[in-house]
C-alpha cells in the first residue's frame, strides 16, 4: 500500500503532467498539419487583431449579449472556470508539495479560501447537473458522458475537501483524490476537456471572419 | 401580444406534414449503400479539423438556443435549437457511420433547409463561436449529393445552370427589359440611360434576376438616381449580370464558384473600377464573401459596394438631394448578410436618418437582430414550405409589431419576401419598402452638376 501510495503521488503525477502537456503539445500539431493540408485557407483569414479582439470580449464579464441573456448561467460558469484552476495551482499543500520535490514555490492561499473555492466549485457542479436536467433546450442535448466529464471534474474536488477536513477514510480519500486528479489531465488532450485549448482556436477564427472579412462584432 | 399568436394550431412547424416532392423524387431513387457512400464521403474528404473542432468542442451548453429564432417562435422547443439541429443531423450520421435510413434523410431536409436560415446569429451565442450555418451547409452539401433538395430551390439552382441567372430569363429578354425601363424613365428624365457594356465605366451595377422577371421598376428607381448622381455606369448585356446565387444554399458549391466567377468575368470584360449591387444580402454574402473562395481569391477582386453603402456615399456626398424628408414613421430591418456580414450596420443608420423624420428601432438589433426568416434559402424552399416558415416566424412578426412603425424598410430581396410574407400572415398591416423606393420617393429630381 506503502509503494502504491508513493507511486502515484511520485511518478505517476509527472507522468500526469507529461501526458497533459504532450498530448495537448501533438494534438496541436496535428490539429495545425491537418489544417495546412486540408484547409489551409484559414490560416489567410485568421487574424490576431480580430480573433485577440473576440477572445477578449469574451473573456469580460457580461460583456457579450449571449452572457447578459443568461446571467445566473455564466455568472456560476465563469466563477466556475475561474475557480477550478485558482483553487488547485495556490493550494497550500499543493505548492508544499511542489516545494518539497522540486524546491519550486509561489504564493498561496489561506486554507479557509481554499476550502470556500472548493466548495463553490462542487456548487457550481451540482447546478451544472441540475440544469441538464430541468432546462429543456440543455436536456435535449445531455447523453451519459456529460454527466462522466461533470463526475470526472467533482472526484478531485470533493475528495480533497474531505480528505482535508478528514471526516472518514482519510487515506483513502487522499488516493482518490491523487488518482481522479490525474486522470483529469490524463484525459484533457483527448476527451471533450480539451475545449480548454480548442475554444479560444474556435473563437478566434469565428472573430477573424466576422472582423477581418465581415467587419462585424462577434459577441 | 395576442394577436401575434399562430390562428392555425398549435403544432411546432415540424408536426406539420409537408410533402416535397422533389425530395420525395429523390429518396425513391436512393440505396443504403448510395447513402453511406455520400455521407461518409462528404464527411471524410469533404471536411477537415474545423468540422472536428466544431463537433468535439461542443459542451452541449445550450446557449445557442436562444440565438436562434426559429427555435423562439416554436415554444422553446428543444428541437429547434442549433446545436440540436447538428445532433439530429450530423452527429446521428456520424454515429451511424452513413448507414442512415430515408425516413431520417426527409428530417435531415427538412431542418437543414427549411429550420436554419444560415445566419450565422448563434455564432454569436456560442462562447466557442462554433459556426453552425457551417455544420448546416455541410449537411445540405449532403442532400444536394444525395439528390434529395428540396425541388423549388432545386429548380432555381438549375436555371442558374442552364441559363446563368435563377429566373430562366433569356438574354433578350434581359435586354429588352432594361431597355423598356430606359424608355419609360426617358419620359421623366430626358437624357436618360441604362448604358450596356460600356466599357471603362466607373460602376458595373448588378441585380438579381426576380428584378428583370418581376419588379423591373427598381431598375428604374437605380437608373433615376444613377442619372441623378451624375454616375459613370453600366450593366453587362451578356450572362454575368445576375449576381444572385442560389446554388450556394443548396451545396452545390461548384454552380456556385461558376456563377461568382462569370460575375467578376462581366465586371472585368467591361473594365470597371467597381461593382455596386442592388439591394439583396444572399446575392452579397455569394460575391462578396463565399463565390471569392470558391474560386481561388482570398478577397473579391473588385470593390464591391452593397446598395446600402453607395446609397449612403450619394447621399452624404451630395450627389442625391433630398427634397423633404420622408414622413411616415419607419423601422429598420438589419439583413444578417450586410449587416452580420459586412457591418453596414452604423451606415444603415446614418442613411435612415438622413431620409426619414421619424426612425424606431427594432430589438434585438444591428448584428443581433432576427433574420426575417426567408434567408438561406428558406424562401425559396417554395409554396409547399410557406406554412412551416409563418409559424417558424412568428418571433420575427412579434418584433415587428412592436416596434409599432408604419414602414418597414428592409434592404435585402430576400427579406422584403420573407418580410411581406409575415405581414400579410400575423396582419401586421406594415408598409414594407426598400430604401430605393423611399430615396425615389423623396429626391430632388434634378442632375448633379460637380462643384456647384
Amino acid at each position: 500500500m506503502h509503494a502504491f501510495i508513493e507511486f502515484i503521488m511520485g511518478p505517476m503525477v509527472w507522468i500526469s503532467f507529461g501526458i497533459f502537456s504532450l498530448g495537448i503539445l501533438f494534438r496541436l500539431f496535428r490539429i495545425y498539419s491537418q489544417t495546412r493540408e486540408k484547409e489551409n485557407f484559414m490560416f489567410t483569414y485568421l487574424s490576431f487583431k480580430y480573433g485577440f479582439r473576440s477572445i477578449l470580449a469574451w473573456l469580460v464579464p457580461f460583456l457579450p449579449v449571449s452572457t447578459r441573456k443568461s446571467p445566473v448561467f455564466w455568472g456560476v460558469s465563469y466563477l466556475f472556470h475561474v475557480l477550478l484552476f485558482l483553487a488547485p495551482i495556490f493550494l497550500l499543500a499543493h505548492v508544499a508539495l511542489l516545494e518539497e520535490s522540486l524546491g519550486l514555490s509561489w504564493i498561496t492561499l489561506n486554507d479557509t479560501v481554499a476550502d470556500i473555492f472548493t466548495v463553490v466549485v462542487i456548487l457550481a457542479l451540482i447546478f451544472f447537473v441540475v440544469r441538464r436536467f430541468t432546462v429543456p433546450e440543455v436536456k435535449f442535448l445531455t447523453t451519459a458522458s456529460d454527466f462522466l466529464f461533470i463526475g470526472l471534474v467533482a472526484l478531485p474536488f470533493i475528495s480533497g475537501f474531505l480528505a482535508y477536513h478528514q471526516f472518514f477514510a482519510y487515506q483513502w480519500m487522499v488516493i482518490i483524490h491523487v488518482i481522479s486528479g490525474e486522470l483529469m489531465l490524463i484525459l484533457v488532450p483527448f476527451t471533450r476537456f480539451f475545449h480548454m485549448v480548442m475554444a479560444p482556436l474556435t473563437r478566434a477564427y469565428t472573430g477573424s471572419e466576422f472582423g477581418y472579412i465581415r467587419k462585424a462584432k462577434d459577441w | 401580444m395576442q394577436d401575434t399568436e399562430i390562428k392555425d394550431n398549435n403544432l411546432t412547424s415540424d408536426q406539420m406534414e409537408v410533402v416535397d416532392d422533389g425530395v420525395e423524387a429523390g429518396l425513391a431513387k436512393l440505396t443504403p449503400e448510395k447513402i453511406a457512400q455520400v455521407i461518409n464521403q462528404v464527411l471524410d474528404k469533404e471536411t477537415g479539423p474545423r468540422f472536428k473542432a466544431y463537433i468535439d468542442t461542443c459542451m452541449r451548453c445550450g446557449l445557442c438556443a436562444d440565438a436562434c429564432s426559429i427555435f423562439l417562435s416554436n415554444d422553446r422547443h428543444p428541437r429547434f435549437s442549433p446545436a440540436a439541429k447538428v445532433k439530429l443531423t450530423l452527429l446521428e450520421m456520424i454515429n451511424k457511420k452513413g448507414q442512415v435510413s430515408k425516413d431520417f434523410l426527409r428530417d435531415t431536409v427538412r431542418i437543414c433547409h427549411t429550420e436554419c436560415n444560415v445566419c450565422k446569429r448563434c455564432s454569436m451565442y456560442c462562447p466557442f463561436g462554433i459556426d453552425i450555418a457551417y455544420m448546416m451547409l455541410t449537411v445540405r452539401r449532403i442532400c444536394h449529393k444525395l439528390e434529395i433538395t428540396p425541388l423549388y430551390i432545386q429548380d432555381t439552382v438549375n436555371s442558374h445552370a442552364a441559363t446563368a441567372n435563377q429566373m430562366w430569363v433569356k438574354e433578350d429578354e434581359w435586354i429588352d427589359t432594361l431597355q423598356w425601363q430606359e424608355e419609360d424613365a426617358r419620359e421623366e428624365f430626358e437624357d436618360l440611360q441604362i448604358p450596356l457594356d460600356k466599357d471603362g465605366a466607373d460602376i458595373m451595377y448588378s441585380v438579381i434576376a426576380p428584378e428583370p422577371k418581376f419588379q423591373a421598376g427598381l431598375i428604374y428607381q437605380t437608373a433615376a438616381m444613377m442619372h441623378a448622381a451624375g454616375m459613370n455606369w453600366t450593366m453587362p448585356s451578356f450572362p454575368g449580370w445576375d449576381n444572385s446565387n442560389m446554388a450556394m444554399y443548396t451545396g452545390d458549391f461548384e454552380t456556385s464558384g461558376q456563377i461568382a466567377q462569370m460575375h467578376y468575368e462581366a465586371a472585368a470584360k467591361l473594365h470597371v473600377k467597381r461593382i455596386v449591387m442592388g439591394e439583396c444580402g444572399h446575392a452579397f454574402r455569394s460575391v462578396y464573401d463565399v463565390g471569392n473562395r470558391w474560386v481561388g481569391w482570398t478577397k473579391p477582386p473588385f470593390e464591391l459596394v452593397h446598395a446600402i453603402d453607395f446609397f449612403h456615399e450619394l447621399l452624404t456626398s451630395g450627389r442625391i438631394i433630398v427634397k423633404e424628408k420622408y414622413k411616415k414613421t419607419v423601422t429598420l430591418h438589419d439583413p444578417c448578410n450586410v449587416m452580420r456580414g459586412r457591418g453596414l450596420c452604423e451606415k444603415a443608420r446614418v442613411l435612415t436618418n438622413m431620409l426619414c423624420e421619424s426612425f424606431v428601432e427594432m430589438t434585438p438589433n444591428r448584428e443581433h437582430n432576427y433574420c426575417c426568416g426567408a434567408g438561406g434559402g428558406v424562401i425559396n424552399c417554395g409554396p409547399p414550405w410557406k406554412g412551416t416558415r409563418m409559424v417558424n416566424n412568428k418571433e420575427k412578426a412579434k418584433q415587428l409589431k412592436a416596434t409599432g412603425a408604419e414602414v418597414l424598410i428592409a434592404p435585402c430581396h430576400n427579406c422584403h419576401s420573407g418580410l411581406e410574407d409575415i405581414n400579410e400572415h400575423y396582419e401586421l398591416g406594415m408598409e414594407i419598402k426598400f430604401f430605393g423606393d423611399i430615396i425615389f420617393e423623396i429626391m430632388e429630381k434634378t442632375i448633379y452638376q460637380g462643384g456647384k
